[in-house]
């Protein structure tokens, strides 16, 4: 299984070589879509991790007893549906083509398993409606 | 064949055949245009995009003691209203921002709020922050006031929108190698985005092309209520670049429209940011468009692949002023996502909503067939195709004297 997800580190937490532990020790193919690192602030990693299921619960497990908040991408990088017009905006701003316009709806679709929390999106909406919570 | 008057007692009757111009582009395929002309009697049409020329007046109410805030200074939660009317008439302008906003000092600058969010507030019922400055008379002694207004508590608001509903629009392309952030949204260097801004086959305008039916005083959907067409347009202009069966392919006609915002959904009248160019308003407005003839089956049911825009660039031919078109696309490719310019495939992206243009066209199809929405006469026509109407321009002059250090 694959799955993307958001590593948030504590200040304590940043010398640990964990994707380094993924691969080795549970046999995960890892992608770093985004990081964010550093010693004197929270850091975050946009991390996209694959193996087969034992691996990746194993892995994840690991993970949460590192001091990390482990958070699948589509928890933190939230639309706001009331206020999405749909207009298409964010569509010709997103480099993985996660948010796209759907050809039969015309409404603008979010895929969350293509995102990497760049934030492109939230600097461009017109009417402000795409919010990442790195908090 | 049919007048407006005819269609009006099938409304009443219930018995109007009402279609949205999406269906009737299927119709006139399936039966041919002499059937769909006799079957169907309205086609509902509908756009929904950010359009900076729109704006609200509204009427305060006296405060006491008076004051006359015609002449002085006005503030909508910190946003700068015109208030060089009457004493307590002020007009709110959508791309208006506050004083202290830093525009585009920081470039690209974020524009949060203006004219269009606070348009967008008052609609949904939210108090908002008045203060005024006057300069004191015999009859207005007061000279500053802070208060809140909302939709109860003032007398009229309505919107005013100098040019709406544009008949198509350019595509927007970017030719230099940085990063633009325009009104037409961002365009990536070295032509590796086209952004567009029109419904297309289910624009108001693009399905009466010559203005027929469209005229002065159409009753239409604006922002989710009832308004009127009030004039034509600021720049409109009919006599662009025409097919042979008379469809612009530029930006041609627009129309002025005014609506009561107090029976407004800001479903329909929400404000926009666009980074790095400033504030603008989205409404969302429908037309009716009644079916009398052939040739008004011909024209509402004209699709995607029969309208075509101009490709623009916006590095330095738009700015400059040059009249350059790179091209023509129709919107069957740029809806379809991608264009071909000269060989270039280039990703089209929507800056307005076709979706929600959708959902006017069945709302307005709705209110008709209901019987709570009949169509009009125009009271009078708006300029047409050989009207003769040139778009003038604004050249830089000085006055003489800098020339010859005389003066009288």
């Amino acid at each position: 299984m694959k799955r993307r997800f958001i590593l948030k580190f504590k200040r304590n937490t940043i010398d640990k070589p964990i994707v380094y532990k993924l691969a080795k020790d549970y046999h995960l193919v890892f992608n770093i879509l985004r990081a964010n690192i550093s010693p004197k602030a929270d850091s975050m990693m946009v991390l996209e991790i694959e193996g087969d299921e034992g691996d990746f619960r194993k892995g994840l497990e690991y993970l949460k007893g590192m001091n990390l908040d482990v958070e699948p991408i589509e928890q933190d990088v939230k639309r706001d549906e009331e206020k999405c017009v749909h207009c298409g905006v964010c569509a010709s701003v997103c480099p993985p083509n996660a948010l796209y316009v759907n050809k039969e709806t015309y409404r603008v679709d979010f895929d969350y398993e293509r995102c990497v929390a760049c934030e492109h999106c939230v600097k461009v909406c017109p009417v402000k409606a795409i919010h990442v919570y790195f908090d | 064949m049919k007048t407006i008057d005819e269609i009006n007692e099938k409304i009443k009757s219930g018995k109007v055949v009402v279609v949205t111009a999406e269906e009737m582009v299927e119709i006139a395929k399936e039966k041919g245009m002499k059937k769909a002309a006799e079957y169907v009697d309205v086609v509902t049409t509908g756009t929904f995009g950010p359009m900076c020329s729109s704006g609200m007046f509204m009427n305060l109410g006296h405060s006491k003691p008076r004051i006359k805030i015609g002449g002085g200074k006005c503030l909508l939660n910190d946003v700068p209203a015109y208030c060089g009317i009457a004493a307590v008439d002020i007009y709110l302008g959508a791309t208006s921002i506050p004083d202290d906003d830093p525009r585009n000092m920081v470039y690209p600058g974020e524009f949060k709020y203006g004219g269009g969010h606070v348009i967008e507030e008052f609609i949904r019922g939210k108090d908002i922050r008045l203060v005024a400055y006057g300069y004191g008379t015999d009859c207005y002694p007061n000279k500053r006031i802070e208060t809140y207004i909302n939709k109860e508590n003032v007398n009229e608001a309505y919107l005013y929108n100098p040019r709406n509903s544009y008949q198509n629009y350019n595509v927007a392309v970017n030719l230099s190698n940085r990063i633009l952030y325009t009104y037409m949204g961002i365009l990536k260097p070295r032509l590796q985005s086209a952004n567009y801004c029109s419904a297309g086959q289910l624009s108001p305008l693009l399905k009466d092309p010559k203005y027929r039916t469209i005229g002065i005083g159409t009753r239409i959907f604006l922002g989710g209520g009832i308004g009127y067409v009030a004039w034509n347009g600021t720049q409109h202009n009919p006599d662009v670049l025409r097919s042979e069966d008379g469809l612009p392919r530029a930006g041609a006609g627009t129309i002025a429209t005014i609506g009561d915002a107090k029976q407004m959904d800001s479903k329909f009248v929400r404000g926009a940011s666009f980074i790095g160019y400033g504030v603008s308003l989205f409404i969302g407005l429908g037309i009716p468009i009644p079916v009398l003839d052939e040739e008004m089956a011909y024209y509402t049911s004209r699709s995607d692949e029969d309208f075509y825009a101009q490709v623009v660039d916006y590095s330095n031919d738009y700015p400059n002023r040059i009249p350059k078109s790179l091209g023509e696309v129709n919107y069957a490719q740029l809806r379809s996502g991608k264009i071909n310019l000269a060989g270039t495939e280039i990703p089209a992206f929507p800056i307005s909503s076709y979706s929600k243009a959708r959902e006017i066209a069945s709302i307005l199809k709705a209110w008709i067939k209901e019987g709570s929405f009949l169509l009009t006469n125009p009271v009078a026509p708006i300029p047409g195709v050989g009207s003769g109407i040139k778009m003038n321009t604004l050249e830089e002059r000085v006055p003489d004297i800098l020339f010859t250090g005389e003066t009288e």
